[in-house]
């Protein structure tokens, strides 16, 4: 098994963006991540695309080939291209498909992309389709939408912990600070916890503020075998490990409802396989799809004892700089979740971090980072740990 | 939802039949015809939950879903049953502020949804709190 690198990466700018189309916004994020890497299109050797539901929300299926297409890569090279699936999750899958594809050796050159396209459908249709990634016959038939089951992580996680509304609204003000700096993302404005505590309730006891919005953007990296990746650019930086894990789809069928056990065994796995833990971790980009994900992401993960993520965020220990640098993008909430975009995106802010090319939001020496993309209420979790530093 | 997708489930969802692991003894409602815990060596069965149960969490959903037009606020839970099976459902005559978390209920026939003003109703078990005497 060979070493992967990412030489280059791009993300589109997150948003609603009215007047361009799926492929308009996939094109984007492709051409960045190319130029980025300093390549030309005929090394291109696979295409894998994290995409939840171009068929619901822009009536598309058949979207690998659709961008192979207006990538300018199927009528010439033919390159074969793969769409991947797991809700909110589908980027971070998308990642690893990539990655093994060029740690087997049967490609060399990757692109992997995710987009999505989510402001083509009126919002109460976007509740529907999102809540698709929860068990359709058993949860939302009797109501249970998205915001709801999340709700119900948090009322738990209350009950347990004592975890505090003000220390969930938090998580949103610190999101909301860290994108003001971050030019893609989607809110660019600082915002307080009354704010978010005087948003209109979704789902008792989260608020409108707590929620990630409905975002359409795209992001893409182009992977290349490790050995190989200092003939294409001076700042190379590299999957040291890769965890994905899957639990059930159903919250109610979870052993906890506080736990993401999905996420701790994924990081477990992203651990040992890049021999760290978690206290080396500098910078750290989690499925933050509401404020208390943010709280339970940053226990699964090790960076706080269970338990005790609400307060490590009211001490500001995942401020900018500060212990562990969590959503310098402005996570989900602020940057904005193009859902099938999300997991590839945060690859690519990780990256950014660790070539020092992240402008004004720069987390300082960051040497290591990982990512943390979550499908559903947790039934998927894909963790990748990156580092500045060549594996041994 | 098309008519088969609902009828097809109409026995689980209107009398609480489950499944059980023959092997194990682990109840399942939803039903599953996989023990998780036994797989190929598990025997599942059909079984027929009381309709008793402890509210583990819940929530009150004040933006509406489309299938759920008009019904909010309405409140949301997770249930466990005495035989520890986990399940998702409504509560219904208590108050959205009155709903604690270890509240004992018990299952109630009722409407769900329905497909618009000309489709079908879905009916199923929603909870309310047990009757104290
Ligand atoms: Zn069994």
């Amino acid at each position: 098994m060979r070493d992967v690198a990412v030489i280059g990466a791009g993300v589109t700018k997150f948003g609603e963006r009215w007047d361009d189309s799926f492929r308009d916004v996939f094109v984007e994020a492709g051409l960045k991540a190319v130029q980025d890497a300093g390549l030309t299109g005929d090394r291109i050797d696979e295409i894998f695309v994290g995409n939840m539901s171009g068929g619901r929300f822009v009536n598309q299926e058949h979207i690998a080939s659709l961008i192979a297409d207006h990538s300018g890569l199927a009528l010439e090279g033919h390159v074969p291209a793969t769409r991947v699936e797991a809700a909110c999750a589908s980027g971070g899958l998308a990642v690893r498909q990539g990655a093994q594809a060029v740690s087997s050796g049967l490609s060399d050159i990757v692109v992997v992309g995710g987009v999505e396209k989510m402001s083509d459908v009126q919002s109460d249709q976007s509740t529907e389709i999102l809540a698709a990634a929860s068990d359709t016959e058993w949860e939302s038939f009797y109501g249970a939408t998205f915001p709801g089951l999340y709700a119900m992580m948090a009322r738990r996680h209350s009950h347990e912990y004592g975890t505090t509304r003000e220390q969930m609204a938090l998580c949103s003000v610190k999101n909301h600070s860290n994108a003001t700096m971050n030019p893609t993302a989607q809110f660019r404005r600082e915002i307080s916890v009354e704010d978010v505590l005087n948003s209109p309730t979704l789902a008792d006891p989260l608020n409108l503020l707590d929620a990630s919005p409905i975002t359409d953007g795209a992001a893409a990296l182009v992977l290349a075998p490790a050995e190989d990746a200092r003939r294409c650019t001076d700042t190379p930086v590299y999957i040291a490990g890769i965890g994905q894990a899957s639990d059930a789809i159903a919250l109610h069928d979870r052993r906890t409802l506080t736990t993401v056990e999905a996420t701790e065994v994924a990081v477990e796995r992203a651990y040992s396989s890049a021999g760290i833990g978690p206290g080396e971790v500098d910078v750290a980009e989690v499925h933050d799809c509401f404020s208390i994900a943010e709280i339970i992401a940053v226990e699964d993960l090790g960076f706080f004892e269970k338990g005790s993520g609400g307060a490590a965020v009211e001490e500001g220990l995942t401020e900018l700089n500060s212990r562990v640098s969590v959503n310098p993008s402005g996570g989900l909430k602020a940057c904005g979740h193009p859902v099938g975009a999300t997991g590839v995106k945060q690859v690519a802010e990780v990256a950014l971090h660790l070539r020092g090319d992240a402008g004004e939001r720069q987390v300082d020496g960051a040497e290591v980072g990982l990512t943390h993309n979550v499908g559903g209420t947790g039934g998927t979790a894909v963790v990748h740990v990156l580092s500045r530093e060549a594996p041994r | 939802m098309t008519v088969p997708r609902f009828w097809r489930k109409i026995d689980n969802r209107y009398n609480l039949r489950g499944t059980r692991c023959g092997n194990c003894g682990t109840a399942f409602f939803p039903p599953r015809r996989i023990c998780p815990g036994c797989r190929r060596d598990g025997s599942v069965e059909t079984y027929d939950f009381e309709g008793r149960g402890e509210v583990i969490t819940f929530t009150v959903i004040r933006a509406e879903p489309p299938s759920m037009d008009g019904q909010t606020p309405y409140v949301v839970a997770i249930i466990e049953t005495p035989e520890g099976a986990r399940f998702t459902s409504q509560l219904v005559d208590v108050e959205p502020d009155d709903v604690e978390i270890g509240m004992p209920v018990e299952a109630t026939f009722r409407k769900i949804a329905e497909d618009g003003a000309d489709g079908v109703i879905h009916y199923g078990v929603k909870f309310e709190p047990t009757a104290r005497d």
